[in-house]
């Protein structure tokens, strides 16, 4: 396949992942605000922490109030990772590559940005300024916003051929996904820090079965683990390889697409993208959870955020870039 | 609001005798038109933009509201080309296809055509279409004009005549395919009833014709755009889809020893057929324009060697000049020794002393268009314009002459089409598509585009026109 229609494939798929766990920490850090009322004053800024955006959203707004840490996060223009900047890039991607997308993926992706869009235009226009009626609505949009991304993974998944499109699809993918997996880990750093004796509180499981949540982990958890602990779920989220989200069944999916691009099936010479995946896969399960904790949690995280980042431009560079 | 009330005086209408009669093609369509009632119709017609607008068959419009994205408009009130006519239309533009390759033929090779004095040499030489690089060319089995969009209008009496010819990269074909399938969706009742000859094969009868184009076996396409900013955008992308074949941009594409290659993730492949919707100027800048950022270098030594095969062959746009389409009919006599079966619009060339003094005396009844123009760009209706457009058009032409030609105004032939709430009539031509491979496929009915605004005669989607299915019967 063309070089250029590997890239744009990657990318759509990177940021419709993205908007989808935006969506997610959006809405669960919000439905925690609900239930923590007034307890917990600073409840939306760790989220605009967790994505990296942090300097960004100081430039443009002066307080981290949940009306402008959800505006910043859904609508923003000037935030390339808010919702719909993401729709706007992922049908982009769409648009030239639509020769090699099915025509059922390419309307669900351009009907979900048209909803976007058209939410987008009717927040600016009726509660640009105030929370109340966004709040409101706020549920749905973003349940909306989640199922859309869902159909157009399932209606890639059957519409399709499984070749190298899907592949550099699940690349994007699964590369995106274990990035977000660490930054919502990591969402409880920020939170956790101001005081050491909340451990084990109301409070403390609350925000740590938020996590959970934000990764829609909550259920399979559950089914795996007695009760809310904290080393129990970071385990699920880095270790478990057979939950989709947890960062060691991404980094699988990613080697096994990797394989299939380039590897020993289509007789081509391994490659260092394909390299670092799979010793970095080797040192994950290798690992178990107390050894990560001696680490320290937070520093492990930023190690795992490193080695994607050198995962991600070596396939930049083998295969967009000629 | 419907039909009941509609009036087309004056005027050859598709649906409507001039008694006010229907005409029998459109029978069956206007009953049941009726029957649905308009509160049903506008309903449909709703529903079938909304189809559209999820498609994604969009323009992007920028103005004052920033930017916003429309549907091309499209009108539910199919137009029907009777089949009896049909059959005529069929075969004048195969004939017309035929002599106007035979001429390209010429003109690059003996030029006997110019030595018998059939056309006058300083017009093809001064035609910007006319590439004296392409001149000794033998394109992939002598053909040159692999995909043709010819516009017809009918004038006031109803006969169709041949506005111009498209040559180069003309579009639309994707808003036929697409238009079909909104309204199968839309009115399917009709279509039950109906014999509408089929359009849905037009892409494979196109890829079949690319690949006639190589003796390789199981080559491979690519459609080239221009990229995503282009107009025509959708439809290259389409195409390609449909076809199955990549769609390239000219920075995928790179020459190596006179080859082409693009560039994938297993390293370079080389391509056999190009299907090309870039102006033959911007394909090569070491060839044509040197400042050409969309073109591939070397491509077109690449071609001239017979490593890959470009469609159309680089140089056809000599043929769609619009003085040289004035010369159409005797191109066609000189060559298969036949009248052409579909006339040609009156035609004056402002080069000719006595044509050029009667164009600046009448400019205010006639339609003036720069030779090279197109787009509804570059042009003067005269009944239409003021008094000083005239004069300054008059300059125009005085300071060009031989890039300017001037027909009368003709009075297409309307539509009823759905305006808001009502039906009015309005003027419609007619782009069929033709392909030339191993043999010449015509496909039946084509672009039907509707100049939406009152009155107007420019159908251009750049100026506000539609567009409607169009149906051949039986």
């Amino acid at each position: 396949m063309l070089s250029r229609v590997a890239e744009s494939v990657f990318w759509m798929n990177r940021y419709i992942e993205r908007a989808e766990n935006y969506s997610r920490f959006i809405d669960v850090n919000h439905q925690l605000s609900l239930d923590l009322n007034e307890e917990v004053p600073n409840q939306w800024l760790p989220l605009v922490h967790t994505t990296g955006d942090y300097e960004l959203f100081a430039k443009k707004y002066a307080e981290p109030s949940p009306v402008n840490v959800i505006r910043f996060m859904t609508f923003e223009e000037e935030n390339p990772n808010s919702i719909f900047q993401c729709l706007s890039k992922a049908r982009e991607n769409a648009r030239t590559i639509r020769e090699n997308i099915s025509t059922s993926m390419w309307e669900v992706l351009n009907e979900f940005y048209l909803y976007v869009k058209d939410y987008r235009k009717l927040y600016l226009e009726t509660n640009g300024d105030h929370g109340d009626t966004l709040s409101m609505g706020l549920s749905d949009f973003l349940s909306t916003v989640r199922k859309s991304c869902q159909s157009f993974y399932g209606c890639s998944d059957a519409t399709i051929s499984h070749d190298e499109v899907w592949n550099f699809a699940l690349l994007g993918r699964f590369l995106e996904r274990a990035d977000k997996t660490t930054r919502i880990l990591d969402m409880k750093y920020f939170i956790l820090l101001p005081s050491v004796h909340d451990v084990g509180s109301t409070l403390d499981l609350l925000q740590w079965l938020s996590l959970l949540k934000s990764a829609s982990a909550h259920e399979m958890y559950n089914r795996r683990y007695k009760k809310i602990d904290p080393t129990d779920i970071a385990e699920f989220l880095i270790l478990n390889d057979t939950f989709p989200r947890s960062i060691i069944f991404c980094i699988q999916e990613m080697q096994e697409a990797l394989e299939k691009i380039s590897g020993l099936k289509e007789g081509l010479p391994r490659n260092s993208a394909q390299d670092a995946t799979t010793v970095y896969l080797n040192r994950l399960r290798s690992e178990n959870i107390k050894s990560i904790f001696d680490k320290g949690l937070h520093e492990y995280l930023d190690d795992i955020q490193i080695e994607l980042n050198q995962i991600g431009s070596k396939i930049v560079e083998r295969f967009f870039t000629n | 609001m419907f039909i009941a009330d509609y009036s087309a005086k004056n005027i050859y209408d598709e649906m409507f005798s001039n008694e006010g009669f229907p005409r029998k093609s459109y029978d069956f369509v206007k009953t049941k038109m009726e029957s649905l009632g308009g509160i049903e119709l506008l309903k449909r017609s709703s529903s079938a933009e909304r189809a559209l607008m999820s498609l994604g068959i969009t323009f992007t419009l920028y103005g004052d509201g920033g930017e916003q994205e429309r549907i091309m408009p499209f009108d539910v009130i199919p137009r029907i080309v009777p089949s009896e006519e049909w059959i005529s239309i069929e075969k004048g533009l195969k004939q017309r296809i035929l002599a106007l390759n035979l001429f390209l033929n010429d003109i690059y090779g003996e030029q006997k055509i110019l030595k018998d004095k059939i056309i006058p040499r300083d017009i093809i030489e001064s035609s910007t279409g006319f590439l004296k690089q392409c001149i000794g060319l033998k394109p992939p089995k002598d053909i040159w004009i692999h995909i043709t969009g010819t516009d017809l209008v009918r004038d006031g009496a109803g006969k169709f005549h041949v506005l111009e010819d498209n040559l180069r990269c003309p579009s639309g074909v994707s808003y036929v395919l697409e238009n079909r399938e909104v309204m199968k969706r839309t009115f399917p009742e009709l279509f039950e009833k109906l014999t509408i000859r089929q359009v849905y094969d037009y892409p494979y009868h196109l890829r079949s014709m690319l690949e006639n184009l190589t003796d390789v076996s199981d080559p491979v396409i690519a459609v080239w755009t221009p990229g995503v900013y282009n107009s025509a955008y959708y439809e290259h992308s389409f195409l390609a889809q449909k076809m199955g074949v990549y769609l390239v941009e000219g920075s995928d594409l790179v020459v190596e020893n006179h080859k082409v290659y693009m560039k994938t993730t297993k390293g370079l492949r080389k391509v056999d057929v190009v299907y090309r919707r870039i102006d033959d100027t911007f394909m090569d800048p070491s060839s044509f324009r040197e400042d050409s950022l969309l073109g591939v270098k070397g491509i077109f030594e690449a071609y001239k060697r017979g490593n890959v095969a470009l469609a159309n062959a680089p140089g056809t746009g000599v043929a769609d000049d619009k003085v040289i389409y004035s010369y159409v009919p005797k191109i066609i006599k000189y060559y298969l020794g036949e009248d052409s079966i579909i006339p040609n619009v009156p035609t004056y060339l402002c080069s000719e002393d006595s044509d050029l003094k009667y164009v600046l005396d009448n400019i205010h009844n006639l339609v003036v268009k720069a030779a090279n123009g197109a787009g509804g760009y570059g042009m003067i209706i005269g009944p239409k314009s003021s008094k000083q457009e005239q004069e300054d058009f008059k300059e125009l032409i005085k300071a060009d002459p031989r890039n300017y030609i001037a027909q009368p105004v003709l009075n297409l032939s309307t539509v009823p089409t759905l305006i808001s709430d009502k039906i009015e009539s309005r003027h419609v031509d007619l782009r069929p598509f033709i392909l030339y491979g191993k043999d010449i496929y015509v496909m039946p009915g084509g672009l039907t585009r509707v100049a939406l605004r009152k009155g107007s005669l420019v159908v251009n989607s750049s100026q506000g026109g539609g567009s409607k299915d169009t149906w051949v019967l039986g």
